[in-house]
């Protein structure tokens, strides 16, 4: 058995160090960089394949995630579902959501100004949660790890929490079965064609409405699903995504929502290099993914996967 | 009557309000912090509604402004007109920086990346030994201006934020009627065809940027001179939708929407809670009693509303009901 405090666990490795840092002390780190940064990716490929097809940038994607990991809390709480069933029930719910907001909001501005999609979106994140914490208010609710992923496993040179690795995992396989679908298949490719001309497609029969209801419905989905995964790493709060959103907006402009790989590989790098951060100069963690944004802006301003048009 | 006239008489009357209120029983402050969110809609509209560009970080320089100024008074012991010149001069220093980066990216790129930027002064506010962190910058005092007008009476500081607010509002209706300003309009209309006209217009828009942020730096410092604190919730990313919310509401692109657009999201903001309880009280349902601790939840309702059905503003909606009417009236003839 494994003690149950995580952050004891190097005191039995044999030491060794980098910079004055312990080996196992930096690589559990920069897990728990590629933790976050698996949240980055999955949120930033929501977005980039939102804004493609429907040319609105999706502020409430932070508050899908938090819807995710919500209901995944009240799940357990009020009817004892548990974390399995959640992680395909929650992308379900918060798709159909999703497909309501489309329908009924959505739908009326496409025609205008860009600006317009961001402040509706932006609109309807206060209003979810908003909601939320007129119930829960703002403290954090705690939501255990699944029993089968509890405890840790030793590598040899590190000891490795399987919640963690498993939420890298998880997305991972995510976010290349989305590359894969939209890459690689025929639905992708009737995506891939909506997003340059829709009028088109739509002209040799492919029905654009459903498929602009389904794409957003399915970056809902991916939402809610990084929110499930999130709700045993971090504290269960109505504005667990607020902060989010805005680093995955960055995260955004430094890849460019030209490309699907681009989103994912930014992301993940984007969270090691936090993780990296954390180790070595703590007080800049929360800012240096807005700092990489600023260097990236002067060297190359269309972002590292994006065209310039 | 012509519409001129109408609109001179309204000001006016503004105005003349304006003047009277402190003796017509409002409260003073607060009609104070009304008229510093007012300048802040207002010199945001001039970026948004004449230029064509959404600023997401508009809390960086309300913020920004407000601590160098609170911290030029406070800590340096400078007078207050220098305070304020110092927490301007911050805000179009902040704005220089952010408007420099940010104009590399059009349209909604634009928009995410002065969020981002807003949002790193966020964390460099909360981390930083001066801003007093979570507590805040507090007990500033009001001080003596130029030495000599002593400040502290709440009346004599009303008059001269009214002075200080309706200068920056006049010098924002001179920029938008001035050749720089119809060259913003041309730019806001259509860009490229301006570029074509031989202008620059990366550096008009740094121009309006910078001067936008230096007079939302301005309505920052004077609300810290007026309240006699600066706190973190005024860096944080929702003043800077507060701000585009005040704009949406009054009618983008007017020079009066801001003006009410701000009075009614303050109002709102303060006084829900009552609201909330009359509704209780009338219908008996006990949930509209936590209207008071959800403003964003209604807030976030406004906004929906306002994008879907609403987007002329509430004098964008009148202005165009006086077009019609006009134009229906000399039809007849």
């Amino acid at each position: 058995m494994w003690p149950s405090d995580l952050n004891s666990l190097h005191l039995l490795l044999p030491p060794m160090e980098i910079f004055g840092v312990s080996l196992p002390g930096l690589l559990s780190q920069l897990l728990l960089g590629l933790v976050n940064g698996s949240f980055y990716a999955i949120l930033s490929l929501g977005l980039a394949v939102i804004f493609g097809l429907l040319n609105v940038i999706n502020f409430a994607h932070g508050a899908l995630f938090m819807t995710g990991a919500l209901l995944t809390w009240m799940a357990m709480n009020y009817f004892g579902i548990n974390y399995w069933l959640m992680l395909v029930l929650a992308p379900l719910l918060v798709g159909l959501f999703g497909v309501l907001i489309e329908r009924l909001l959505l739908r009326w501005i496409y025609k205008l100004d860009h600006l317009y999609g961001l402040l509706l979106t932006l609109g309807l994140t206060l209003l979810i949660e908003g909601v939320f914490r007129s119930i829960y208010g703002v403290s954090g609710l705690g939501y255990d790890t699944p029993e089968l992923l509890e405890g840790a496993t030793n590598l040899g040179f590190m000891i490795m929490p399987n919640y963690r690795a498993w939420v890298v995992v998880a997305s991972v396989v995510v976010c290349i079965g989305t590359w894969y679908v939209i890459e690689k298949t025929k639905l992708g490719a009737y995506l891939r064609a909506g997003t340059e001309n829709p009028r088109l497609v739509e002209a040799f029969g492919i029905n654009v409405p459903v498929m602009v209801t389904l794409t957003y419905a399915f970056g809902a989905a991916l939402a809610a699903f990084a929110g499930v995964l999130a709700a045993p790493v971090y504290q269960v709060t109505p504005l667990m995504g607020q902060n989010l959103i805005i680093v995955v907006f960055a995260v955004v402009v430094i890849g460019g929502m030209g490309s699907i790989m681009g989103s994912i590989l930014t992301g993940l790098g984007l969270g090691v290099i936090e993780g990296f951060t954390k180790v070595f100069y703590p007080e800049a963690s929360s800012t240096v993914v807005f700092v990489i944004m600023v260097i990236v802006l002067l060297i190359r301003p269309a972002g590292l996967f994006g065209k310039e048009k | 009557m012509n519409s001129k006239n109408t609109v001179t008489i309204g000001y006016g009357l503004l105005l003349l309000a304006l003047i009277a209120a402190p003796f017509l029983g409002a409260y003073p402050v607060f009609v104070m912090k009304l008229m510093c969110f007012a300048l802040f809609a207002s010199a945001f509209n001039l970026l948004l509604g004449y230029t064509g560009l959404l600023s997401f970080g508009h809390a960086a320089f309300l913020g920004g402004a407000a601590y160098v100024a609170g911290h030029a008074i406070k800590v340096w012991g400078l007078t207050p007109e220098v305070g304020l010149l110092l927490g301007t001069a911050g805000g179009a220093l902040l704005g220089l920086l952010f408007g420099w980066l940010a104009i590399r990216r059009q349209g909604i790129y634009f928009s995410m990346i002065t969020l981002a930027l807003a949002q790193m002064l966020f964390f460099a506010c909360l981390q930083a030994p001066f801003t007093g962190g979570e507590d805040g910058l507090q007990g500033v005092p009001r001080g003596k201006l130029f030495g000599v007008i002593d400040l502290q009476s709440d009346l004599v500081m009303y008059y001269v934020a009214l002075v200080i607010v309706v200068a920056a509002f006049l010098l924002i209706v001179r920029t938008i009627h001035s050749p720089f300003g119809q060259v913003l309009k041309g730019i806001k209309e259509n860009e490229p065809r301006a570029i074509s006209l031989g202008y620059d217009t990366h550096r008009f828009k740094l121009l309006a940027f910078v001067l936008s942020a230096a007079l939302a730096g301005l309505a920052g410092s004077l609300k810290t001179l007026v309240l006699g604190f600066a706190t973190l919730s005024d860096v944080h990313w929702t003043a800077s939708g507060q701000v585009i919310l005040m704009t949406l509401v009054g009618g983008l692109g007017t020079l009066s929407g801001p003006l009410i657009g701000s009075a009614v999201v303050v109002l709102l903001e303060n006084k829900i809670g009552e609201f909330g309880n009359l509704l209780a009280a009338l219908t008996s349902v006990e949930w509209f009693k936590t209207l008071g601790e959800s403003v964003t939840m209604v807030t976030g309702l406004i906004f929906v509303i306002c994008v879907l059905a609403f987007r002329r503003g509430i004098m964008g909606e009148i202005i165009a009901w006086l077009a019609q009417r006009r134009a229906g009236s000399s039809a007849k003839h």
